[in-house]
């Protein structure tokens, strides 16, 4: 019967399509990982193994600007993140706990808007309303944008971890006449950790990630990593881009990672 | 996604029932700042008169609009025609992110099968593998496609070696390598929805179908297709969507010889044409395409669950 | 808890601010890309305690976009091209330099003391001076390559293999040249004949791009580039068999000025640093970088022995003439931008 089961739910040449899906998407990492690793100053000549890019980002021509413009994004994206998954998880809470209400879908839209807005677009309208109120470029306008665009990227895990969570607990805390504050914050909040840390890290890399929104809103001499890279690389791709390129890589990959084993720590409860 | 869990009804309640404006306000006051308010903004503009290289006049305008719709020579003193260069310009993006789309399902729609036919503990790792390079910076992932994809790149050198080829294929700077970019970029969102539907499919219809002697393919057609409808749906506007708006791959990718409508508008705030308020329209314009084809996907899927029951 | 966030939230605000420019002791340039070498702002900025931020653009254009979408009033000095100077004058970009404010400013070579688009050089100071034509790899093609014909109706070798820069001042008036007509010419025959031949010739390229007009050559990916004269003696130096074309019918000359932008945030420190520049020493460590030429009388003695004998530096005997971008009035420029549209749809 297995084998007849089995028989029935797999095609011939799925499994070497899936392996070709995983070789198209890893492939272009992989060489950018593997050249950024090369000695040679010359893209098309290997050399040998070598650090010595990575250790011109750090130290070469290059790396004051490398050095802010890493500061700007980890920063913006600290509290870009913060504030994003703090006004996610409210909103979480009202949607998923606060009943059947009028404004309930309308807030539902509202809070994906960032998502099924095409980004060039929220870019110009972005720019287009920090020039028609007269509110100077900068760092901040960057903050600014990157929050709302955050938003859904925390909502997201966040409410579906709240849907999985019985009112039970809840109910319990409140029928030992707990306050609803109380039963918000010693219940729901720790039960709902791995969703909201899910979204924090999530909301995290897509703010660190983000070139095009920030390209349009950033002031004169500020930069984020993906600006600094766009105009080094704009030039051609030289080897230290791979080597931050790789780096950055790497950062996603841990978070990412983490955000994984987070979100898969709960099933075990 | 909004009801998903609606079934459970336990975990949609009303315990904060009071605090629900408060909860709520933070999140309606952001966004209405930030994205509504932007997005009217942005709609007022394009009903004003441009200024000479770049900004706008206060003053009311359709020239953005008439601009866009009515060609009217290279002189702007004939009567309207209809224009086509934005016409092109719209239909080549809605081509390349069509082409992007299906070379996607292509590929995305049997893993997303593959995956979710794997044994339960295992489905996890594959979804993770499938969506790290998602992660990835898009500036980064596209640069690495075109260092992969050129004349004397990686790939070039490969096929060369190999004896596949005698001479480097010429892929970056045609649309081709845009549609390749398009795919690459957005891959993972074609998977992930399939995967959740076939994940939910009930595999007993296959069953059944298999013992009144169907053949698999007709199976795969007649029985699964339907039932995964909704998820090869919401893949295809996913990956749809944000590559009708696109504006690194053509730029990277297509030489920027070929304008999509993004580096079309990217042009008008950032590059040559400084002409905010056609800028502006066109960004409405790419904006209610969006979201007419995001509502008529919504009714779809109401539809859909309806019909389930 | 809340507390402790709060003033987590500050202090990250603080930091963020710290690093933002525009603050004492700073100077934020825009600049066009791989042009000043580092050194010599790590040298201004010994001799003088003031910090550099440095943005870059890839066209003129692009940089009177991003100034007029706000960016004006951040940066303090801005390095336009001849006709650009005049447009961003027009658009009241620009501030003016009280006399005696620049001490160096009798450095000025008397060529360029008093040019067209900056009368009295009110608000901007020579930078470097070159041309624009274009570089042909000769392993690929031998034949004549000086007209432009190279660009517009290339040889079968090198159609599909043709990189313009992405800038409509330059193109436009090597067009210009090629078809023998006037800079924003507003007669409407010539106009449908500019716009048609440059129509005709689009399909025998392969890409716009500014940025990489050099590594387009060096990697081979372009066997033509339209490129300027100094940036085409780099790549030829980096490796590319390439020829920097002087063609008969002319070419495309230009003058970059460090201008004084409007509402500059640190208005003394961009004075001191044009005074920097108008010193020979330290315009000569450009020019020798970028490989063009400085507007700064006493700068041979610090010259590069070599840079005058290059050949993107001589013209031969039958070269066309050397050219400015002209002005468009508005009209004419609408016309322009629709050609130019067409040209990239």
């Amino acid at each position: 019967m297995a084998s007849k089961q089995f028989d029935i739910k797999s095609y011939t040449g799925f499994k070497s399509i899936t392996l070709l899906c995983l070789a198209v998407l890893y492939a272009p990492l992989l060489v950018v990982t593997i050249y950024s690793f090369n000695a040679s100053q010359s893209l098309t000549n290997w050399e040998g193994l070598s650090l010595r890019w990575y250790a011109d980002v750090f130290t070469g021509p290059e790396s004051a600007k490398f050095k802010s413009a890493a500061w700007n994004s980890f920063v913006i994206a600290i509290i870009a993140a913060t504030l994003a998954t703090t006004i996610a998880t409210l909103a979480a809470t009202a949607m998923v706990r606060g009943g059947k209400f009028r404004l309930r879908t309308v807030s539902f839209g509202l809070i994906s808007l960032p998502l099924m807005v095409p980004e060039i677009v929220t870019a110009v309208a972005t720019l287009i309303f920090f020039n028609a109120i007269g509110f100077d470029r900068g760092v901040m306008t960057i903050l600014l944008a990157h929050i709302a665009f955050c938003i859904p990227f925390a909502y997201l895990p966040i409410s579906a971890r709240m849907q999985g969570i019985e009112d039970s607990y809840e109910q319990a805390a409140l029928d030992l006449y707990a306050t609803k504050r109380q039963a918000f914050t010693r219940i729901l909040l720790p039960l709902m950790m791995p969703g909201i840390i899910s979204g924090f890290l999530l909301a995290f890399i897509v703010s660190l990630d983000d070139f095009i929104i920030t390209n349009f809103v950033k002031g004169a001499g500020v930069e984020t990593l993906p600006t600094a890279i766009f105009g080094s690389v704009k030039q051609g791709i030289k080897p230290n881009i791979m080597a931050i390129s790789t780096m950055l890589l790497g950062v996603s990959v841990v978070m990412v990672t983490i955000s994984y084993l987070v979100g898969k720590s709960d099933n075990t409860k | 996604m909004a009801g998903g869990a609606a079934s459970g009804g336990s975990a949609n309640t009303d315990t904060y029932k009071e605090a629900r404006t408060w909860l709520l306000l933070p999140a309606w006051v952001t966004l209405s700042i930030l994205v509504l308010a932007p997005v009217g903004m942005m709609l007022v503009y394009s009903f004003l008169t441009k200024e000479f290289r770049g900004g706008v006049v206060w003053e009311f305008s359709f020239a953005a609009y008439d601009q866009f719709f009515c060609d009217r020579g290279l002189f702007g003193d004939e009567p309207c025609a209809i224009e086509w260069t934005y016409v092109t310009i719209f239909w080549r993006s809605i081509w390349q992110a069509a082409a992007a789309t299906l070379l996607s399902l292509a590929i995305g729609f049997p893993t997303a099968y593959f995956i979710a036919t794997r044994p339960e503990r295992m489905r996890p790792v594959w979804v993770f593998l499938i969506t790290i390079p998602y992660w990835v910076n898009l500036l980064i992932r596209t640069v690495s496609m075109k260092f992969l994809l050129r004349d004397q790149g990686p790939l070039n050198d490969a096929l060369i070696g190999m004896g596949l080829i005698d001479s480097p294929l010429h892929i970056v700077n045609t649309n081709f390598a845009v549609q390749l970019g398009l795919f690459y970029s957005y891959l993972p969102f074609m998977v992930l929805p399939i995967y959740a539907a076939v994940e939910r499919y009930n595999f007993s219809l296959s069953e059944a179908a298999a013992d009144l002697y169907a053949s698999k393919f007709t199976t795969l057609r007649r029985i699964l297709l339907p039932a995964v409808k909704p998820g090869v749906i919401a893949g295809c506007i996913l990956v749809f969507v944000p590559s009708m708006g696109s504006f690194l791959a053509p730029d990277l990718l297509g030489g920027a010889k070929n304008f999509m409508i993004g580096s079309l508008i990217e042009e008008q705030f950032k590059g040559n044409a400084g002409n905010w308020p056609f800028g502006a329209a066109a960004s409405m314009i790419l904006l209610t395409m969006v979201l007419i084809l995001l509502m008529l996907f919504a009714r779809q899927q109401a539809k859909a669950e309806k019909a389930e029951g | 808890m809340k507390y402790l966030v709060k003033s987590s939230v500050a202090a990250l605000a603080l930091a963020l601010g710290a690093n933002a420019a525009a603050a004492e002791g700073k100077l934020v340039l825009y600049h066009w890309f791989e042009y000043m070498p580092q050194e010599v702002l790590d040298k201004f900025t010994a001799e003088t305690g003031i910090e550099v931020t440095m943005d870059t653009y890839d066209s003129n254009e692009a940089m009177l976009a991003s100034l007029k979408s706000g960016a004006i009033g951040t940066y303090d000095l801005a390095v336009p091209g001849d006709y650009m100077v005049a447009i961003m004058g027009n658009q009241g970009l620009l501030d003016t330099i009280a006399e005696g404010e620049l001490k160096n400013k009798a450095n000025i070579a008397p060529e360029w003391a008093d040019p067209a688009f900056d009368p009295g050089r009110m608000s901007s100071i020579p930078y470097q001076w070159g041309s624009t034509s274009f570089a042909v790899n000769r392993d690929v093609y031998s034949g004549n390559i000086q007209t432009t014909d190279i660009l517009f109706n290339p040889p079968a070798e090198l159609q599909g293999r043709i990189n313009m820069l992405d800038a409509q001042g330059e193109i436009m008036a090597m067009a210009s040249l090629h078809m023998g007509i006037p800079q924003c010419s507003s007669d409407r025959e010539q106009l449908k004949a500019l716009n048609a031949m440059l129509q005709d010739a689009k399909q025998h390229w392969s890409s716009f791009n500014s940025d990489t007009a050099k590594e387009v050559l060096v990697s081979g990916d372009a066997a033509v580039g339209q490129i300027y004269d100094g940036f085409a003696a780099k790549a030829r130096e980096e490796g590319a068999n390439v020829e920097y074309a002087y063609p008969v019918q002319g070419y495309v000359a230009w003058m970059d000025n460090v201008v004084l932008l409007k509402d500059a945030p640190n208005r003394d420190n961009a004075i001191r640093f044009m005074d920097f520049l108008l010193e020979p020493e330290n315009i000569a460590a450009v020019t020798n970088y970028a490989q063009y030429n400085a507007g700064v009388t006493g700068v041979e003695a610090f010259l590069d022995p070599d840079l005058a004998s290059k050949p993107e530096k001589n013209p031969h005997a039958n070269a066309g003439p050397g050219i400015f971008i002209e002005v468009c009035d508005q009209q004419v420029q609408a016309v322009y931008d629709q050609i130019w549209t067409n040209l990239k749809k």
